[in-house]
């Protein structure tokens, strides 16, 4: 182990810290807002990363039926939550969202299947696909157990989880795929190969996590995201809408997922399953930040992403038997250093 | 409504029945019911009751078969050898774990869990040792071969023996005076601790208590089995097993069984419904699992125990009619000194002073009141005096020795007793059992007496105390019900029950006639003198002035903070100090 | 009396052999880490008959999940709730190796589709009922073997899986080592769903080896494969057989160029030389797959599915003139049967099982490959 592979190591492991970074970002957000511990989040970036593939071999991904199920279900349930008043402008908004809206996504991609695209727009359509999921995902699963314990929305998101994996299955089959970079170049420095979509990854990275950083500790609006998860009913009558608070962080953490999808099927091959392995890193990274905190989950996710680099290295069959004990340790430090900690806040 | 005990009979002639002459396969799944219930009963008392998480039980199991089967597969030991084995490893890694995960609180434990479940189960599957991934074949079977016959009805049998004893097991220590405090770790904790529980320890027990159960059960399904490898004691499991126990009814202990017969019935349903309906492509049978899982959870939170168990009648505790025995009092102190005296007591948080530079004392049989506006810092130093928060400056002195930093539980131990400004009692246990947590301190049989009924004496002892103070607050009628159901007020007197139990010498109540009507309030007034009269000293923070003036012997009045005055009643009340903190300015 | 009997018999037989139904049951990972080889099988099954001699089969498909446990499950199920003659399945090692104890309880002869030998050695009181299609680890590794001495390898590094198929491969891989002169200098893992593994790939870089060994199964051997030929590795990369797929040429594009593996004459039937006793049997059952499925679809699992077929296709009737379907009898007539059956000629090899060899293939079974431009090229001995 001499300095050039140890800086092969940093590097590789900077790369996928960097995905696990994008993860641990949008598991903090929809904590933050929701209080829900969003485990399916990886099946996002699976959603976004296999549709993009799929778009470029010009067919067309099974998203589209998702999208369009979910939406026709998100319509159902909320006329039937409006049934008593009727108001036009609920079933109408409710429409235009969750059954006008997935439509024209829907064709965009059937047309994108059909004539080839530049991959910037087949990107772009995938992410489109994977975007309203969100929030049509807390309407169905979250919205109506919105204050409920901790846990039991844990095991909520495990069941949309077991949910959602049966459905990629189903829609992308087993195989494994892989797509071209959208960033082709890349450059040589010293020996370390350093490619323009990795590059491309950083920035992206680094972005979400300045953006959301400012938008929750900078502006009123992200405050006001944050009373949500504090106090439902104080934010309430304060005049925040906490249901529409709840959507929003929903769907920016499909948008963010879908984005480390496309991102992502350039780097590596993904399948309908890596949603839970990467989970768990962005999980980590996101304990590492106390669940709260955006600068912390996103070190903690690059930290990840490096101790697997060089645990790779060394042992490489313990590696993921290492990284899931060496959180205990981050755990139990992060639990002493919070005072009160022997109040039972367990609701 | 059905009895308990029949409805208990019927079950258990039931299950005999189905495994008797139920199809082979049957037998199998009955089995596996069995085993999965071992497990679940463990996270039903965590999770429910205790209201700890735990997504690792899996790889509790996973230890206990894979200690047995090395054991007896690889080195030829005697299945009993491996029997110890599996207790062991299993009990051991458990207490272990338990030691260091719950230092962690609230969601943290529950990912604390979630990654060493996950660290053991690839562990497992890293040692050539033990097989790597492919795992240990050829478990030698338990040498009685009459259970493996028809089947292994037999065996299947010996399952259920295990888990209903090891739920019965359950159900009894829950009764018992560990089981009060263990069902006051979910909304309580801070409560349990101010009796004297050491909730961490507790914790920790319980813990390594379904460790065990779970190491069994991977014991039993080793020698039925034959085989083990990594696949079913990994995260997957062990959140199946987590869906058993919230699906049964987490707090209901044999919701357990309820659940892991709903979930393993419904999947073997689905994967054979399933493919006939959909075609074989894809994991439906998880996907139809999820949705109903989430179903039912949004229409019965509680899962589904609670319904059957509205159907179910659950005797009464049995309450001595005598008073047998209540609890020892404690010798006074040499008079002359002070029993509580607070030295520039100070508490900040952050950039506020809660309780600035504060300095009284109280003596002997007195009954002091601490009265003043609202945040004033009343219950704050409450808090302070008996260990709930850490001082920032100042001492606190008990009968001449400082308490400020001993801990809350120790502080309990010198005789000190509180209620709670928030109501702190636990609504899903009766009244009497509520109170009767106020006499932890004074029992010591642990978890094992109680699963072998080997305290019934010493229940009846403290279920007699605690009766007697029920009486003495005037709630005998309510004694058996559930505490949730009372008024507001009438729970604040089930508080001042619970801290009366413990025969305490100094008794600190906050705010204990809010919400009484005149008539209690008067029989409140009239128990607290009679108490005085017997030698407990009283601390009483209040807001009734009617009630606080014809009680009490001297007051302090605070504000902001600090000591406004102290002194008599009488002298409190033209105090223009006072006057004008209460009403802002000069009376006309 | 006798020709009553005989009379009495052949009527009976006659009777039941016109309406006669053969219960065949599988278990196979249509799901879970597996499911390519699952779904694979499930393809071959698509092409078995309804019918052999004058016995109609009826089948029994149920998924595992690519669980150990699921697999006992089925197996029970299929034994005790159907009544199945024979179970085909399930599709690698350890659910094979999990399953032996209900097999054997339940006296039933199974068809395995997992690798390694230890599903059928040493034969055992459970084992007997069990038999085995694809080549031994051995057979495979061995071939590959053999051409790296002929081709001046002497170190070798490993990248395999971190489960059973990994470790069955470095251990099979350790054993033949020395014979070939072969030194193995490094042994790495990863898991089939990470994400990178270039720190192995540093590993075993840094022992300078000749060539490279990847032990894993389908496309996630791409990820090693370029990330090898990414770092500047210019010796050989072997993979196994069951990287064959269009999916995982696709994956892995031009680093897969050069590659070798020892596969199934099946895979390059147009290119062996005639005079290969498998390659017109393996060109004729191309031709009828890619004719169900599309062109360009072949599926190496579903080439070796297809050999259980001609098996019970070869056995069923000898088994039938002896017993009834769906008795004791006919399950252990069939279990004979299978064991007896010589020089078959399949689409994998050509077996010939024996009361103490269960696996009953051997090195005519493989061939070499090469990989160039997203296909395989025969490479001669």
């Amino acid at each position: 182990m001499d300095a050039s592979i140890a800086a092969i190591l940093l590097q590789d492991g900077l790369t996928n810290g960097a995905i696990y970074m994008l993860l641990a970002l949008a598991l903090v957000l929809v904590f933050s807002v929701t209080r829900v511990l969003f485990l399916p989040q990886g099946e996002f970036v699976v959603f976004g990363a296999l549709g993009f593939a799929l778009l470029l071999k010009g067919q067309l991904p099974g998203t589209v039926w998702l999208l369009l199920t979910f939406g026709a279900m998100t319509a159902v349930f909320d006329v039937a939550a409006a049934a008593p008043r009727r108001r036009a402008a609920v079933l109408l908004r409710t429409a235009a969202l969750n059954l006008a809206l997935p439509s024209a996504i829907a064709a965009a991609a059937w047309l994108a299947s059909r004539h080839p695209v530049p991959p910037s727009l087949a990107a772009l359509i995938a992410v489109a696909l994977v975007v309203p999921l969100g929030p049509m995902i807390y309407r169905i699963g979250f919205m109506p157990m919105a204050h409920a314990s901790i846990l039991t929305l844990m095991i909520i998101g495990v069941t949309v989880h077991f949910i959602l994996v049966g459905m990629s299955l189903f829609f992308f089959g087993p195989e494994g795929m892989r797509a071209e970079p959208l960033v082709g170049a890349g450059f040589v420095f010293g020996g370390l190969i350093i490619s323009g979509q990795s590059l491309l990854v950083y920035a992206v990275a680094a972005a979400v996590a300045a953006g959301l950083y400012l938008l929750f500790e900078r502006s009123v609006y992200g405050k006001a995201l944050r009373a949500t998860a504090v106090n439902r009913t104080g934010a309430r009558l304060a005049g925040i809408r906490t249901h529409v608070a709840g959507k929003l962080a929903f769907g920016l953490a499909a948008a963010i997922g879908a984005v480390c999808g496309v991102l992502m099927v350039s780097l590596t091959t993904v399948y309908y399953d890596s949603g839970l392995a990467i989970g768990m890193r962005g999980f980590i990274g996101a304990v590492i930040g106390a669940l709260v905190s955006f600068p912390g989950a996103a070190a903690g996710a690059l930290a990840v992403g490096a101790v697997e680099s060089f645990v790779s290295f060394f042992y490489s069959s313990m590696k993921d038997a290492a990284l899931f004990l060496l959180i205990i340790p981050i755990l139990l430090y992060l639990s002493m250093s919070r005072p009160g900690a022997v109040a039972g806040e367990e609701e | 409504m059905i009895q308990r005990r029949t409805a208990f009979c019927t079950g258990l002639a039931a299950l005999a029945l189905c495994i008797a002459i139920v199809p082979a396969f049957y037998v199998n799944l009955i089995a596996y019911i069995g085993l999965y219930s071992l497990v679940a009963v463990g996270l039903v008392l965590l999770t429910g009751v205790a209201g700890v998480t735990s997504f690792g039980q899996a790889a509790f199991v996973g230890i206990g078969a894979y200690a047995t089967a090395a054991l007896t597969a690889l080195l030829g030991w005697s299945p009993w050898m491996g029997l110890l084995a599996s207790l062991a490893f299993s009990g051991v890694s458990a207490l272990v774990l338990g030691l260091i995960t719950f230092r962690l609180s609230g969601h943290y434990l529950a990912l604390g869990t979630m990654s060493w479940g996950l660290g053991l189960y690839y562990m497992m599957g890293n040692f050539e040792a033990l097989g790597g991934h492919t795992g240990i074949a050829g478990v030698p079977r338990l040498p009685w071969q009459w259970l493996y016959a028809h089947a292994g009805r037999a065996y299947c049998a010996l399952i259920w023996v295990v888990a209903v004893a090891f739920i019965v097991a359950v159900e009894r220590m829950l009764a018992s005076r560990k089981g009060r405090a263990i069902r006051a770790l979910k909304t309580g904790q801070q409560m349990a601790e101010s009796f004297g529980v050491n909730t961490y320890w507790l914790k920790v027990q319980i813990f390594t208590l379904t460790g065990l159960a779970a190491g069994l059960s991977g014991w039993l399904y080793a020698h039925y089995i034959g085989f083990v490898n990594p696949t079913p004691f990994g995260i997957y499991f062990s959140i199946e097993y987590l869906f058993m126990a919230v699906l049964g009814g987490a707090g209901y202990v044999w919701g357990a069984v309820v659940g892991a017969t709903a979930i393993t019935l419904l999947r073997h349903l689905l994967q054979d419904l399933l493919p006939k309906v959909l075609g074989s492509a894809g994991n439906f049978d998880i996907v139809v699992l999820g949705a109903i899982l989430m179903f039912v959870l949004h229409r019965a939170r509680n899962g589904i125990a609670p319904w059957l168990a509205r159907r179910i009648h659950a005797p009464r505790l049995a309450v001595p009619s005598r008073l047998s025995r209540l609890m020892p009092r404690r010798p006074p102190g040499a008079s002359g000194r002070p029993l509580l005296e607070l030295e520039h007591v100070t508490r900040r948080f952050g950039g506020l002073v809660a309780v600035n530079d504060l300095s009284f004392s109280m003596q002997e049989g007195e009954i002091l009141g601490l009265i003043g506006p609202n945040g004033a810092g009343k219950s704050t130093t409450f808090n302070l005096i008996t260990n709930v928060l850490a001082t920032s400056a100042g001492s606190v002195r008990y009968r001449g020795r400082r308490i400020d930093s001993i801990g809350m539980r120790a502080v309990a131990r010198m005789g000190i007793a509180r209620t709670f400004q928030h109501v702190q009692i636990v609504p899903g246990m009766t009244v009497l059992e509520n109170v009767a947590l106020g006499a932890y301190l004074h029992g010591g049989k642990g978890l094992a007496a109680a699963a072998l009924r080997l305290d019934r004496a010493e229940e009846a002892g403290l279920l007699a105390a605690a009766a007697a103070q029920i009486r003495r607050v005037g709630l005998e009628e309510k004694m058996h019900e559930p505490a949730g159901s009372l008024a507001l007020g009438q729970q604040r007197l089930v508080e001042v029950a619970r801290a009366l139990v413990p025969a305490p010498s100094l008794l600190l109540l906050d705010e204990p006639a809010a919400g009484l009507r005149h008539l209690e309030k008067q029989q409140l007034a009239s128990l607290l003198k009679n108490l005085r009269a017997e030698g407990v000293s009283i601390l009483l923070v209040e807001h009734d002035m009617d009630f606080v003036m014809n009680l009490v012997d001297n007051l302090v009045v605070m504000s902001f903070g600090q000591k406004l005055a102290c002194g008599t009643p009488r002298e409190i009340r033209s105090n223009p100090a006072v006057i004008e903190a209460y009403l802002g300015g000069e009376a006309a | 009396m006798k020709l009553i009997k005989a009379l009495a018999c052949s009527l009976s037989f006659a009777a039941c052999a016109a309406g006669a139904q053969v219960k065949v049951g599988a278990t196979i990972p249509l799901t879970g880490p597996v499911a390519m080889l699952g779904l694979g099988q499930q393809k071959a099954m698509q092409m078995y008959a309804d019918k052999v001699g004058g016995l109609g089969i009826e089948y029994v498909v149920l998924d595992d999940a690519s669980d150990t446990t699921a697999a006992v499950t089925n197996v029970k199920k299929l034994t005790a709730e159907h009544n199945v003659d024979v179970i085909v399945g399930s599709s690698s090692t350890p659910q094979c190796l999990a399953m032996l104890d209900a097999i054997a309880q339940a006296e039933v002869p199974t068809i395995c589709l997992g690798s390694a030998s230890a599903i059928v050695s040493p034969m055992d009181d459970k084992r007997k009922w069990v038999f085995k299609i694809p080549p031994n680890d051995e057979v495979w590794i061995e071939g590959m073997a053999r051409h790296m001495k002929a081709n001046g390898v002497h170190r070798l590094g490993f990248i395999g899986f971190n489960d059973a198929f990994g470790e069955a491969w470095l251990q099979g891989m350790n054993k033949l080592a020395a014979k070939y002169g072969i030194e193995m200098v490094a042994a790495e893992r990863y898991g089939r769903t990470d994400s990178s593994v270039v720190a192995q790939v540093l590993k075993v870089l840094m022992k300078k080896p000749d060539a490279v060994l990847i032990a894993a199964s389908g496309t996630p051997a791409a990820l090693p494969t370029m990330t090898l030929r990414e770092r500047g590795f210019k010796g050989k990369i072997y993979l196994n057989a069951s990287i064959a797929t269009k999916e995982f040429m696709d994956t892995a594009g031009k680093a897969a160029d050069g590659a070798l593996l020892s596969i199934g004459v099946g895979l390059v039937g147009e290119q062996v030389p005639d005079s290969n006793p498998l390659k017109q049997l393996n060109l004729d059952f191309k031709a009828r797959y890619e004719e169900k499925f599309g062109k360009g679809s072949f599926n190496i699992f579903a080439m070796q599915g297809y050999d259980a077929f001609r098996i019970l296709e070869r056995a069923l009737p000898i088994a039938a003139k002896a017993a009834k379907p769906g008795t004791r009898e006919f399950r252990l007539a069939l279990r004979d049967a299978i064991e007896s059956v010589r020089d078959l000629h399949g689409n994998t090899g050509i077996y010939n099982f024996s009361p103490s060899d269960h696996s009953g293939l051997d090195t005519r079974a493989v061939v070499m490959a090469e990989i160039r431009d997203k296909q395989l090229n025969y490479v001669p001995e």
